[in-house]
């Protein structure tokens, strides 16, 4: 048992807690403490990730119970990695939020704290019920932060945002009890291994709540028939929210890869690779309508915001190949682009500040202030977005090209992925020509200032595109060894036999 | 009793769904009320539903499984905020809409996207 397991969870709680009673301190003491929390967060995620590279699994069980008594946390590869995502795109976009975005709510601070607990929770679980309970907190965040901000055009994509997300816990709570009632169990480690041995007669209850789990996963991830709340409710979130539900689309994908390759694996006799097959279509028409959104785009944050539903479908069509490679490839996009996104989105609103009151919309204007600049970091992020070379998003798409077997579903991938990537670069030249180049004759009011504090991680965020480009031998090293641990379930089961009672 | 227990199931779930279907958000906000009961009703009885058992293994013949009423008690206590909320949440909508649809006023979806620069105002009323 290693204590540090819960420290990505302690920290964000701590701070979260002391936020909650601090609205009132004068905002220079919340602005530090959150952002020392933020900075701490990530420390104590990049020292898991350091653990979890020696391919063993660590298990944290509350209480000292016997999994699969109790709650237990689980580290392994993939957990780690998601940490450090998650974390290093919520200090820039914290820090982006000092910039002014978190003035107008006393609770801004402990609200993207506490979305940051939920996340870290849902990344560690290793019990089904837990993760459910890890989505609540981090909805629950979510639902603050999404409304936080100023004007009246919030509340209705929020309130879709919220019913939505509440029929989905209602889905998942469903699946959750059929579930249960036939294995008797939610710990994720022993579904595993009980799933093989259920009764044939009860074999439907299971499949039943399986699928159910898929759709809740999807509805997270904005998967197509589920995808329409997302656009609106990312495009009039606050940019550095924005920045950071870049992270939750993910949330989805880090469930179903979990749920897929550890409960509904190889090992799971009939029920081994459930919903599969329905999740490489879907994915890729979910691909199709991300690019068709992003052609139809008015404003860049509602450009940026299809993205997500680009990149959300190019996953899942990599993940549901159900092979080590794809996998692989999967995870090394994955972390692309939600770094890009998220620095896009804030640029987004670094744009629309400079553009007086034509903000982001995509139409001529007068000329902005710091074109240079900006077009710049634009160039790099959609490059980096639409899978350029020699940006990380080009890598990242020829390995999921490469990682299909010939075949009919190789012809799909690849027929999809390319056409839809060139209509990606279509729409981002489009929106790009006319916001940076099309100007007009006419009076700019007063900008808002470009500090150091907005534009800093917004360049950031982008420029770790170049990074990874960089780091691509270590990276794909990891994220290669990840998928071979993630497809191969028997290892994670042995949890279960970790011993309690002899810990001293 | 099994039949009895899962018709009430069926009744409040589609209650609730035809509820949540509706333009306004007040039977919207009933709707997730009648589907949140019907759900925990449905996870209560994943332990098998069974009278006089005891939650300890040995100290009767017929024995409760304890684990579905602690998810539960957790599902009816999230179920309770985020009713609380919505329900905040639809106020805030009727509030700035002057409308209960739950698209906001039919109108303001034809209207362009109104813009705003974030403010820097520090500690504004929120």
């Amino acid at each position: 048992m290693n204590h540090w397991l819960i420290a990505p969870i302690l920290i964000p709680l701590v701070g979260g807690i002391l936020q909650a009673f601090m609205g009132y301190a004068p905002i220079a003491l919340r602005r530090t403490l959150g952002i020392a929390t933020t900075t701490l967060t990530l420390a104590s995620a990049i020292l898991l990730m350091g653990l979890a590279n020696d391919d063993s699994y660590r298990l944290y069980a509350f209480g000292n119970w016997q999994p699969p008594f109790g709650i237990v946390m689980v580290l392994d590869r993939l957990a780690a990695l998601m940490l450090v995502l998650t974390s290093v795109l919520a200090l820039f976009a914290h820090i982006y939020s000092l910039g002014g975005a978190d003035g107008n709510n006393r609770q801004f601070h402990g609200l993207f704290l506490f979305q940051l607990l939920g996340l870290n929770i849902a990344f560690l679980t290793g019990d089904l019920f837990n993760l459910f309970v890890a989505f609540e907190v981090l909805l629950i965040a979510s639902y603050g932060l999404l409304m936080h901000g100023e004007g009246k055009n919030r509340t209705v994509p929020g309130l879709h945002y919220v019913v939505l997300n509440l029929v989905g816990s209602a889905i998942f709570l469903i699946s959750v009890g059929m579930i249960y009632s036939v294995t008797g169990t939610l710990n994720m480690a022993d579904l595993a291994q009980k799933i093989p041995q259920v009764a044939p007669g009860n074999l439907p209850i299971v499949q039943a709540g399986g699928m159910m789990l898929l759709v809740v996963f999807g509805l997270k991830a904005a998967i197509l028939p589920l995808c329409f709340w997302l656009p609106s409710a990312y495009a009039n979130a606050t940019a550095p929210v924005a920045a950071l539900f870049a992270i939750m689309t993910k949330v989805g994908i880090y469930a179903i890869i979990r749920v897929c390759n550890l409960i509904f694996g190889e090992q799971a006799g009939d029920l081994s690779g459930l919903g599969m097959d329905w999740l490489f279509p879907l994915a890729l028409i979910t691909l199709v309508m991300g690019v068709i959104g992003a052609l139809g785009a008015t404003n860049l944050r509602k450009l940026f915001a299809w993205q997500v539903i680009i990149s959300v479908g190019t996953l899942l069509a990599a993940i549901s190949l159900n092979s080590e490679r794809g996998t692989s490839a999967a995870l090394f996009y994955l972390v692309n682009t939600t770094w890009v996104v998220g620095g896009l989105f804030l640029l987004a609103d670094l744009i629309s500040g400079q553009r007086g009151t034509a903000s982001d919309q995509i139409v001529t204007a007068p000329r902005m202030r710091n074109r240079t600049f900006l077009s710049v970091l634009y160039l790099v992020g959609a490059v980096a977005a639409a899978g350029l070379p020699p940006l990380s998003g080009f890598f990242a798409k020829l390995l999921i090209l490469d990682s299909a077997v010939p075949g009919t579903v190789r012809t799909w991938l690849w027929l999809v992925m390319l056409v839809g990537s060139f209509f990606t670069l279509i729409a981002y030249s489009r929106a790009g020509s006319i916001v940076f180049w099309r100007n007009v004759e006419g009076h700019l009011e007063e900008p808002r200032k470009l500090t150091g504090t907005i534009a800093v991680p917004a360049s950031a965020l982008i420029a770790l595109s170049l990074v990874i480009v960089v780091l691509a031998e270590p990276l794909s090293r990891y994220v290669d060894s990840t998928a071979a641990q993630l497809h191969n379930p028997a290892a994670y089961i042995e949890v279960l036999k970790t011993p309690m009672v002899e810990e001293k | 009793m099994e039949l009895a227990f899962a018709i009430v199931i069926g009744a409040l779930t589609a209650s609730g769904v035809y509820l949540l279907l509706r333009a306004r958000t007040f039977p919207v906000v009933m709707g997730l009320t009648l589907l949140s009961y019907g759900v925990n009703l449905f996870l209560f009885s994943s332990g098998r539903l069974a009278t006089g058992g005891q939650p300890i293994i040995g100290s009767t013949e017929a024995y409760s499984d304890p684990l579905p009423q602690a998810l539960v008690l957790t599902a009816i206590v999230i179920g309770f905020a985020m009713t609380a909320f919505v329900v905040v949440l639809s106020l805030r909508s009727l509030a700035d809409h002057s409308d209960d649809h739950v698209d906001g006023k039919v109108s303001d979806s034809v209207e362009p996207e109104k813009t705003e620069g974030e403010t820097g105002r520090e500690d504004a009323k929120s």
